[in-house]
């Protein structure tokens, strides 16, 4: 269990490792920050100064280290536009943005998982047809057509609801339900199939012939053992959060990490898009350390197992 | 008297008549509607030069903002009087180039690093396997505006990226399929009857995992059309004057109370598109995978 463990614990870091030189990379040499922040107009005495002032005259593997000490010693940089600390500005928009993903999350959960079992149950009723075509149509559905056309039919034909910005409860319903709906889509789907599998194992068969009540034979057989692929998808959606709020926050006009994200990369703010990044990676790799971890409190057969 | 019975061409025709219409009648209605909706697309893309009545870029002034069913206008025009129609099949056309391009680079190169991962397997075997364990970590979208937004954008470096989308599920897959395969008869008869490795890899382990391979491709091409709008649409993928699907959306939504159709139509193509794909994808994947039931 402890090699396990530490197995996925090396493999994170090295994970966010690469993520970071990635972002180092791709950000540094895809252009000079100093033309785009000052203009082209500028004298180049000031372009040097600027260059030095934010260490852009050193050479290249002198820049990545120095990134790399400051990040080990929690200096995520200033932002180039406001210089004030990366972090802080990233971290400012952290509760706009779980104001929607939280939410969202519970919507995915508490519609997709229920609809997908429910489905399996009642397998090639009207209800199961329904709920596959709704499944499939829901993650088909591109998330910016369907938060305008939400924005159309609610907020510009309807005025029930405000079409952007933050504020009561009102203005995050909208978003909300955009973010969720190809989740829901997604672990419907995910979770009838699991459940028709599991449905068809041996030891359902042998649990109903012993005489075990139904609802006992889904609920103390069935469900946990069709939880371990459904845990790996739920993850894989905290994982990416992040890039399903990029294009939500733009349509919405919310004032979270995605919107930031692509005002940044607009500016090419280095530090704010390297924070982000990092972020991003951060939260992918550790919600899927959680999974490895739940495999073996769900499954107490990969327990026993060394990995590997 | 008795009736001669029909010659036997005749019956063996009525026969295979019948087991095509059954073959079609079995073909649900919903992919068929999809397929048909597929060849249509193609064909759009394919004579796009000859379908759209008017120039992309043609304005009219006079007729800005005209709602659909306008004379002349199908589908009415935007803010510049450009005709809503002709820009849609154009878009199509782009998008659609996009996703073929991307689809084929992604396959071609994942399939061939996992069929390396499999020959060599050791270190290049963990560098494969280490790549495509970062691509996962990285979600693509924020990868993807990270590289565009600061090389600039251009269509190939378009389809450059998008022809990584998904390269790591091709691999993986094509990694685990040749390694079983080398554990197979076949494989390992035609190493020791002397093939190269190029040989054995082309001639013998692809064509054995084509099925899979194609259905994976059936599911990243979905997924590259709606990334590649999805960026268009943040401002990021295809540039003016040149349109996708995704940035008609985008630069509709500026319109959204006055003029909802630019973006509506648009959004019906993709919303329309991708379900039929994953419709077709899905039915496809039940007659060629012989690993599911």
């Amino acid at each position: 269990m402890i090699t396990f463990v530490l197995i996925r614990l090396v493999r994170a870091v090295v994970t966010v490792l690469a993520v970071m030189t990635f972002a180092f990379v791709v950000l540094r040499m895809s252009g000079d920050p100093a033309q785009v922040l000052l203009g082209p107009d500028l004298p180049q005495e000031a372009v040097d100064a600027f260059r030095k002032e934010w260490g852009l005259d050193a050479p290249l593997w002198q820049q990545y280290l120095s990134y790399f000490r400051a990040i080990l010693s929690g200096d995520f940089g200033l932002s180039m536009r406001d210089r004030s600390p990366a972090i802080e500005l990233v971290l400012d928009r952290v509760p706009a943005t779980l104001q929607l993903t939280l939410p969202a999350l519970l919507l995915k959960l508490g519609i997709g998982i229920p609809a997908g079992i429910y489905a399996a149950l009642h397998r090639d009723s009207a209800v199961d047809r329904g709920v596959i075509f709704l499944a499939i149509l829901g993650f088909t559905i591109p998330s910016f057509v369907m938060g305008l056309v939400l924005v159309l039919i609610f907020a510009v034909t309807l005025h029930w609801l405000p079409s952007g910005g933050i504020g009561t409860w009102q203005h995050a319903l909208l978003p909300a339900i955009t973010m969720s709906i190809g989740g829901i889509g997604i672990l419907a789907r995910f979770s009838r199939s699991a459940m028709i599998e599991v449905m068809g194992q041996p030891y359902i068969r042998t649990a109903s012939a012993k005489g075990v009540r139904w609802q006992d034979v889904v609920r103390g057989h069935a469900l946990p053992n069709a939880a371990v692929p459904i845990v790996t998808i739920v993850g894989f959606m905290v994982g990416s959060v992040i890039s399903g709020a990029v294009v939500v926050e733009t349509i919405f006009s919310w004032p979270g990490i995605g919107r930031l994200l692509i005002v940044s990369v607009a500016n090419r703010d280095l530090a704010v898009v390297q924070c982000i990044l990092l972020i991003i990676a951060a939260v992918m790799v550790v919600s899927n350390l959680v999974v490895d971890l739940l495999y073996g409190w769900l499954d107490p057969r990969l327990r026993a197992q060394p990995a590997h | 008297m008795t009736l001669a019975p029909p010659p036997a061409t005749e019956t063996a025709a009525r026969n295979a008549a019948h087991r095509a219409l059954r073959r079609v009648t079995r073909l649900p209605v919903a992919v068929g509607l999809s397929l048909t909706w597929l060849a249509l697309m193609l064909l759009c893309a394919a004579l796009a030069d000859w379908l759209r009545p008017y120039d992309v870029t043609q304005m009219d002034l006079m007729a800005r903002l005209s709602p659909p069913g306008t004379p002349g206008h199908w589908l009415g025009t935007d803010e510049l009087g450009r005709d809503v129609l002709s820009r849609l099949i154009q878009s199509i056309r782009v998008s659609l180039i996009i996703a073929f391009g991307a689809t084929l680079l992604s396959a071609l190169f994942g399939t061939t690093l996992g069929f390396l991962a499999a020959q060599f397997r050791g270190a290049v075997e963990h560098f494969v396997v280490m790549l495509a364990d970062f691509q996962a970590a990285l979600p693509f979208l924020i990868m993807s505006l990270a590289v565009l937004a600061f090389f600039g954008t251009s269509m190939w470096l378009l389809v450059a990226l998008m022809g990584f989308y998904g390269w790591e599920r091709y691999a993986r897959i094509a990694r685990g399929l040749a390694i079983s395969a080398g554990a197979q008869g076949y494989a390992a008869a035609v190493v020791q009857l002397g093939a190269t490795p190029r040989r054995v890899y082309l001639h013998h382990i692809l064509p054995n995992v084509a099925s899979t391979l194609i259905v994976s491709m059936t599911l990243t091409f979905p997924e590259i059309i709606l990334m590649e709008s999805g960026l268009s649409f943040l401002g990021l993928g295809v540039q003016p004057p040149e349109s996708s699907l995704g940035n008609m959306v985008g630069f509709g939504r500026e319109y959204l109370t006055t003029a909802p159709w630019i973006m509506l139509a648009p959004a019906v193509v993709i919303m329309l598109t991708t379900l039929s794909i994953s419709l077709a994808g899905d039915w496809l994947r039940d007659k060629l995978d012989p690993t599911i039931r």
